[in-house]
């Protein structure tokens, strides 16, 4: 069971993710802390501790669309958050594999912060509401290299093959 | 069945003889750019590496493309410090590809790799940077990938696990009215598809309007494919591709167009007529809140923006100019332009345009990407309006939450820094 922990709208950017005026910082071990940094609210959560590993962000379509910067994805992993969406950017989604930060594709989920949620790999239930949401699997190649443990271990592979 | 330009380029540099949309492949990658964060793509690039029995190793150092563009000069220790990491690995990797800040061969990468004649019609680009998407104008695949995915280029020399786009034709024809232009058709068409409209898919233009659109235009358009979602923009290259190549570019090989086939499968058509379209602003805080400037004219704007890889290119600057000749910016209005390269910046001086801009009251910044992502220079104040010509408008985007961005072309920006209010060039800006 997951708990919701933060809930967005539609078209969600990587500025709002991850403010360009912090792209200087690049480590993962570093970035966490500027998450949201824009909501002073759930950023001051984040920060304080108070957001469980494994706490679910719900966003509504093309979350993470906008700059390519990767640090939107490595600051949301660095809290190990979970993002349920109805909708992502393509390069969001690929650097969120790449990292192996989990992102669920759900077109059409319901969920509002405080909800209980069972996600699996067909389905989001949603405990609270008590509904059902069928869940859109990644494409095998991306699911490949999640599965790898991210890109860096799936490159590694390939390289000790060549 | 026949192959789009996506899918014909993604074959070959995959080595097949056809793919189609859905496809998995891995293109070999002939041009890899990366701007400050190859600070980043470094340190993702020696942890492949790490407990591997060989020495980290580019594949092709000749195929790497750095410009410094972001933060130029640094505007701070932690930038500066890792511009430092990255002049000593370009020097270690022997990467000559690299544009340091300097005002002779500086600029944004969107600019500096078109006319250093980098990109090639046929060209699988990948660069570290969303808005990659601007070299489909060449007739090349060009798209946006993270730090890490570019690590794993720079090992492999490949791209993993690449799924071939669908491609959705966008079919224009019609000429521009005066002070209208391509801006105000990617505006319009974002409008249309909305900001995920064309996700996971590519857009390939055709249409006589575009035939007659010189690669500067074309460059627009492919630069804002992005912000509908798509993974890339493509014009095919034809007689101006060449033209620009040879002579703006000074690519002197032959090139060969890769066109899509006659019966190529497209998953939808867009036809657009640009006779009758009015200049577009779109409106905070999304690219595809698109609206003719005649319904927001008279909001009130703080600071005019013309620049960045979208909309700073000599006939942007020109334009401006134009328009700008012997009157003055609005006195509660600022104005800052920034050229997309040093070269532009250089022929707007020789042709006078800067003295125009500068008679004006506006300031002329070095080129760089400046205040269109909000990291370096030209942040807004709270509750303040900017009217800009560049490709983002999220919240936040220039630095400050509690302001508002409206994007606009070169015409209806210069025409609204006049008035200090947005306001529709056809009118002379006044």
């Amino acid at each position: 069971m997951a708990t919701v922990v933060y809930a967005v709208g539609d078209d969600v950017s990587t500025d709002l993710i991850y403010p360009g005026r912090y792209m200087a910082t690049v480590l993962p071990t570093e970035t966490p802390q500027y998450a949201f940094a824009d909501d002073a609210a759930f950023n001051g959560r984040l920060k304080a501790g108070q957001v469980p590993a494994g706490g679910v962000i719900v966003g509504g379509k093309n979350f993470g669309c906008g700059s390519s910067r990767e640090q939107a994805a490595s600051c949301l992993k660095g809290h190990a958050l979970v993002i349920v969406a109805r909708g992502f950017s393509r390069i969001f989604v690929q650097n969120a594999v790449n990292l192996g930060l989990t992102v669920v594709t759900c077109p059409t989920i319901e969920a509002a912060p405080g909800d209980e949620l069972e996600i699996s790999e067909r389905e989001v239930m949603n405990r609270t509401s008590g509904r059902r949401f069928p869940v859109t699997p990644l494409p095998p190649a991306r699911q490949t290299i999640m599965e790898a443990g991210g890109l860096i271990a799936f490159t590694k592979e390939r390289l000790a093959k060549t | 069945m026949g192959m789009t330009v996506a899918e014909r380029i993604l074959a070959r540099a995959s080595g097949r003889t056809r793919v189609a949309a859905g496809d998995v492949v891995e293109p070999q990658v002939d041009l890899a750019m990366s701007h400050e964060n190859a600070a980043l793509v470094i340190n993702q690039f020696l942890e492949i590496y790490q407990g591997l029995p060989r020495e980290p190793r580019v594949w092709d150092p000749s195929r790497v493309a750095i410009v410094f563009d972001h933060r130029v000069p640094a505007e701070s220790a932690k930038t500066a410090t890792n511009q430092k990491r990255v002049r000593e690995f370009v020097a270690r990797h022997a990467i000559h590809r690299f544009h340091d800040i300097r005002g002779d061969r500086g600029g944004i990468c969107h600019q500096v790799l078109p006319e250093s004649g980098y990109v090639r019609p046929g060209d699988v680009v990948v660069g570290t940077d969303s808005h990659t998407t601007s070299h489909g104008a060449l007739g090349a695949f060009a798209f946006g990938i993270g730090a890490t995915e570019m690590a794993s280029v720079w090992a492999l020399g490949a791209v993993l696990n690449v799924e071939v786009p669908p491609t959705i034709l966008i079919d224009v024809t019609g000429r521009f009215r005066p002070m209208v232009g391509p801006k105000d058709l990617i505006l319009s068409l974002i409008g249309q598809l909305t900001a995920e409209g064309a996700n996971f898919r590519a857009l390939e233009f055709h249409g006589e309007t575009i035939r007659a659109m010189p690669t500067s235009g074309r460059l627009v358009l492919c630069n804002m494919s992005v912000e509908a979602g798509a993974t890339a923009g493509i014009v095919p290259a034809d007689r101006e591709t060449l033209r620009y190549l040879r002579d703006e570019a000074g690519v002197l090989e032959p090139l060969t167009p890769v066109l899509p086939d006659d019966d190529a499968t497209y998953d939808q058509v867009l036809t657009v007529d640009v006779s009758d379209l009015a200049p577009q602003v779109a409106c905070p805080h999304t690219v595809d809140h698109v609206k003719p400037v005649t319904e927001v004219a008279g909001q009130r704007v703080d600071q005019v923006v013309i620049g960045s890889c979208t909309n700073g290119r000599l006939d942007d600057l020109a334009v401006a100019a134009g328009i700008l000749q012997n009157r003055k910016v609005a006195p509660h209005t600022r104005m800052l332009v920034f050229p997309a390269s040093t070269r532009v910046y250089r022929k707007a001086v020789e042709l006078g345009y800067v003295t125009t801009l500068m008679d004006a009251g506006a300031v002329v910044m070095n080129s760089g990407c400046g205040p269109c992502l909000g990291v370096h220079e030209g942040a807004l104040g709270d509750g303040e309006v900017a009217l800009s010509t560049t490709n983002r408008n999220f919240k936040g985007r220039m630095g400050n939450p509690r302001s508002e961005v409206y994007l606009c072309s070169p015409a209806v920006a210069a025409a609204s820094a006049v008035t200090g209010v947005i306001t529709d060039p056809r009118n002379g800006g006044r």
